[in-house]
């Protein structure tokens, strides 16, 4: 059932560039699947982990920041910048995974300290030079794939879908895999998942640095598209936000909830946009009120609701 | 050193500001174990309100306090009734979500209907000052301060002396013991909510008189406040109330020393460090 | 004429069936409008200043059309196709790929700096023309985008006018100025002022006593009010958005600080009527360096009594945008045409000066109007009154000012 969704979806989006050479269009799916990628990135740890964090925003900051030093300061490559955003946001990850849950924190105490540590980035950034502080970081406008800037659309787009695959196909390897069962019994029950002898903490600390680097690769990929950053951009409260939103409204601890879930999310708020006009703020009422009422109806998510659809 | 009392004296007046958005929080955290993500949203509407009222009526923001309290109190009663409670499912992402989705509602209706310009209101005695230890402190500041403490001896006895407060307590520690002794446990998260929502009224009043009020001003506070909850224990009424004037005096202290702007990674420090080593608070009894 | 951007003219790329929003098209116009994007952040944390921004372009809208729209194609009227840029970057990049599939001509926008980066370069791949209508970081008209066009005064220009009034101002006193005191925001634009006047204020013999910077928001600015009290300088120099300005403010007036001087280089509340008018004993004899129009002008003040009929504040983004409107009204004329390229190469060429701002005639080079200039204001009584460039100034400036007592 969900392997048919997932096939159609791709298939979809292959299509997508083919519907319409529209520029907007194109934008439209290309900022989606990349909160849909960061989405999933949060969904390895929260949805099969059952670690809730409010502070991916560190990690994908600190991706996009990496990549962007590292060839504005030191002239590297992009792509090899892109590389050490990768590595950079999942040793931050494992770093903020190693004093949490050495500490033993759990639930909305590992929440808050995400968030913490998100804010004390976001102050950081702000204030040391190498980032640029206040006056944020400019990556050179070099248009070129040599230079990690398209300057087709439809690479990026691409591109994109490249990445919403793999972190599709690395919730999949969590369904089949050992550590995958390892995880979700840490989710279920740590006590119990200890008991049976696995090693919580390694495991935990496995995911989040996973997710981290996940995280961190869309922000390369934020800093590699809009080549500007500051601090309230990349790790901004709202980026945090934006990672837990698809998978919970799509459907938490699914291989395709996040991008459904923002494929929805993103699609509400342009309708929002559409419907109400151009009173500034209206269309977010509407957009909340969605959301709520989603929540009302679908509490697994959308893909949970399809696949309790699908058993009857 | 000649700057450090006037700072801490200050400090302690802008804590107690804190310890009341605080109380709030921790009262709804303590018995629902949520948290309440529209909490700033909801400050900020309670200072819309203390501004259309003052400037419909002249009613003086002091006086406002019960009557907004008392309004904001229904509020909170409905939202959780009405909103948070359907769609939880029982599930904590969701009650999240849901307080979210109501702060993203509140947040971009004020936009929509009064705009986002900084509105303030000027009252006759705002530039009044008492000196204190020959620090100048604003004469609203120090009616602020003494009203938060007198509000949370209030919550306190409430939580303590009444039926109300020994229901909330004991949903608090066993929700399902108490539902088995016949407290009608969606009634009590309902009347957390609503009183959590009240002591957000009760801050607006304390707050306008020295600060402005726009769509965005919530997000000034909730951070803080999580923090002070966090720092005096989740839960806690003694601990929010000295966790909020301790962290005032901290962020006065290290914005003197530090800088403002480092000076608030002192918070942020200060609340992990407490995560990591006293997950319970300075008040707190239980671990997660 | 307004509409806004909706989802089917996104999804479908065209452009006939969007909806219009306010008034339907004025009877006797053969020519279809002119589409113009304003594209500003409108939610989020910079809606106020967004907001403002859009009132001011859509009034010079209303004024241009007025007076018969586009003659050179026949009486056009120019339409507004309403953008929000949700004070995000990428926001913004993705709304100028809808005004681009919305068959804008050009776009004006977006206030702020960092997102200005952003929507130049979107622009720029539709060879869109692109003026900004305030962002005053440098870097938005020297990375060689030839779409992009900044009317205003950039940071440069405005902190050398801010320095060299200063210099003018304390001279003409007598020198009562000798120390200073900066106090910035520390984002991008008040960590960037605050770095420039630690240069530049000691080689004009000016002595820098201390230098605080503070987020934004900054809840509360006893501690700053103190710090100026033990350090005592002559002169105060703020950097910061509107409500930490009005905190600012009222906190020292609440602390009985009386300095000779609070002398803001793009003060957010300093040259905003409504923080004169709500604050009217806080905000006296402030004086700033900012963007403001000349008011003696004409057209100026058919602009000012616009505002006025619509109760909107008069603020510099609502100036700003306007002057921005008529530069771009004056290039579509000249290039009679709706062909983007044409109209780049009339902006380019522009030689107007019927504008509303006191900068003379338009000169672009590189994209950036060489004539443009901030001027000093300073609030006195109930009005903000211009008192340099001595050309522009409508009255002498109170300096020292009075003693608080």
């Amino acid at each position: 059932m969900s392997r048919a969704l997932g096939w159609l979806m791709l298939a979809a989006a292959l299509a997508i560039p083919q519907v319409s050479g529209s520029s907007a269009w194109l934008t439209f799916w290309i900022t989606t699947l990349l909160f849909a990628y960061l989405g999933q990135a949060w969904n390895v740890l929260a949805g099969y982990g059952g670690q809730f964090s409010f502070g991916h925003a560190a990690f994908f900051g600190t991706g996009a920041y990496i990549a962007a030093i590292l060839q504005v300061r030191y002239g590297v490559n992009p792509w090899i910048a892109g590389l050490g955003g990768v590595a950079g946001g999942g040793i931050v990850g494992a770093a903020i995974g190693w004093v949490s849950f050495r500490y033993g924190l759990r639930g909305s105490y590992f929440a808050l300290v995400t968030l913490a540590f998100a804010e004390v980035f976001r102050v950081l950034a702000n204030a040391v030079a190498i980032t640029g502080g206040g006056q944020g970081l400019l990556i050179p406008l070099k248009p070129g794939v040599e230079h990690f800037q398209f300057v087709d659309r439809a690479s990026f787009y691409y591109l994109l879908v490249a990445l919403v695959v793999s972190g599709v196909l690395i919730a999949r390897w969590l369904e089949a895999s050992r550590f995958g069962a390892w995880l979700v019994a840490v989710r279920e029950n740590e006590d119990a998942a200890r008991a049976l002898g696995i090693r919580v903490f390694r495991v935990k600390l496995a995911a989040i640095a996973l997710s981290a680097a996940m995280a961190g690769t869309a922000g390369v990929v934020y800093a590699q598209l809009f080549l500007y950053l500051d601090a309230g951009v990349a790790y901004g409260g709202h980026v945090s936000v934006e990672a837990l939103l698809g998978p919970i409204v799509g459907g938490l601890g699914t291989a395709l909830g996040p991008v459904v879930g923002a494929i929805l999310l993103h699609g509400l708020g342009e309708a929002a946009k559409g419907v109400v006009g151009a009173t500034p703020g209206l269309n977010l009422v509407l957009y909340g009120v969605v959301l709520v009422i989603m929540l009302r109806f679908l509490p697994n998510g959308v893909v949970g609701w399809l696949k309790r659809w699908g058993q009857r | 050193m000649e700057l450090l009392l006037p700072a801490v004296l200050n400090g302690l007046t802008t804590g107690a500001i804190y310890a009341v958005v605080a109380l709030g929080l921790t009262l709804i955290y303590g018995v629902l174990h949520i948290v309440n993500f529209a909490h700033g949203s909801l400050l900020m509407l309670a200072l819309y309100a203390v501004y259309f009222l003052h400037a419909a009526t002249g009613i003086d923001p002091y006086a406002a306090l019960p009557i907004l309290a008392v309004g904001f109190f229904a509020l909170g009663y409905v939202i959780q009734r009405l909103v948070v409670q359907p769609v939880s499912h029982g599930k904590d992402q969701n009650i999240l979500m849901a307080t979210l989705g109501i702060a993203i509602v509140i947040d971009n209706g004020a936009l929509a209907l009064w705009s986002s310009n900084t509105r303030t209101i000027d009252l006759p005695y705002a530039f009044d000052v008492v000196e204190v230890l020959g620090a100048f402190i604003p004469l609203p500041k120090a009616i602020g301060f003494f009203a938060a403490l007198g509000i949370a001896g209030v919550l306190w006895i409430a939580i303590q002396r009444t039926d109300l407060g020994r229901a909330i307590r004991a949903v608090a520690k066993e929700r399902q013991g108490a539902r088995l002794v016949g407290i009608r446990v969606e009634h009590i998260y309902a009347m957390c909510f609503g009183l959590g929502t009240a002591c957000v009224a009760a801050a607006a009043c304390l707050l306008l008189p020295t600060f402005y009020v726009t769509p965005q001003v919530g997000y000034a506070f909730v951070l803080v406040a999580f923090t002070t909850v966090v720092l005096g224990g989740m839960g806690s009424f003694p601990g929010a109330l000295v966790g909020g004037l301790l962290l005032g005096v901290v962020e006065a202290v290290a914005g003197l020393y530090l800088g403002e702007s480092l000076g608030q990674i002192g918070i942020f420090v200060i609340f992990i460090l407490v995560l990591l080593f006293r997950p319970t608070g300075l008040f707190g009894a239980k671990a997660a | 004429m307004t509409k806004t951007l909706n989802r089917r003219a996104v999804l479908a790329g065209a452009t006939a069936v969007a909806g219009t929003i306010a008034a339907p098209a004025i009877v006797g116009a053969q020519q279809a409008p002119i589409r113009i994007g304003l594209l500003h952040p409108v939610t989020g944390a910079l809606a106020r200043e967004g907001s403002q921004c859009r009132e001011g372009a859509l009034l010079a809208i209303e004024h241009i059309n007025a007076a018969g729209g586009i003659k050179s194609l026949g009486g056009a009227r120019i339409e507004a196709v309403l953008a929000d840029a949700q004070s995000r970057p990428e926001a913004g990049a993705a709304e100028v790929d809808k005004l681009h599939e919305a068959g804008v001509v050009a776009i004006q926008g977006p206030f702020a700096s960092g997102i200005a980066l952003a929507t130049t370069q979107a622009a720029a791949r539709h060879n869109l023309a692109h003026l900004v209508d305030v962002g005053v970081v440098d870097t938005i008209v020297t990375r060689g985008l030839s779409n992009t066009f900044r009317f205003g005064p950039g940071f440069g220009a405005i902190t050398r006018a801010a320095l060299d009034n200063l210099v003018r101002l304390n001279d003409g006193a007598g020198k009562p100025v000798q120390t200073v005191m900066v106090i910035h925001e520390d984002s991008a634009f008040g960590s960037g002022m605050a770095r420039l006047m630690n240069e530049e204020l000691p080689k004009r013999g000016f002595q820098v006593v201390e230098t605080i910077g503070h987020p934004s928001p900054q809840r509360d600015f006893t501690n700053i009010a103190l710090r100026v009290r033990q350090a005592r300088p002559d002169l105060l120099i703020p950097s910061n958005y509107l409500n930490e300005f009005i905190l600012m403010a009222r906190t020292l007036q609440q602390q009985r600080i009386s300095v000779k001087g609070i002398y803001a280089v793009l003060g957010g509340a300093a040259s905003n009527i409504r923080f004169v008018r709500e604050h009217n004993e806080a905000a006296q004899h402030i004086m700033d360096c900012n963007h403001w129009y000349d008011p003696r002008k004409p057209q100026s003040q058919a602009f000012a009594a616009g505002l006025a009929a619509k109760s909107i504040d008069l603020t510099y983004e609502t100036m700003l945008n306007y002057a921005n409107m008529q530069v771009l009204a004056d290039a579509l004329e000249r290039a009679a045409s709706r062909d983007r390229a044409r109209v780049i190469e009339a902006l380019a060429s522009s030689t107007f000066n019927d504008h509303i701002m006191p900068y003379g005639p338009t000169k672009f080079e590189n994209g950036q109007n060489t004539g443009a200039q901030a001027v000093n204001t300073q609030i006195i009584g109930q009005r903000i009154e211009v008192i340099f460039p001595a050309a522009f100034a409508s009255a002498t400036p109170v300096f020292p000012v009075p003693s608080r007592g």
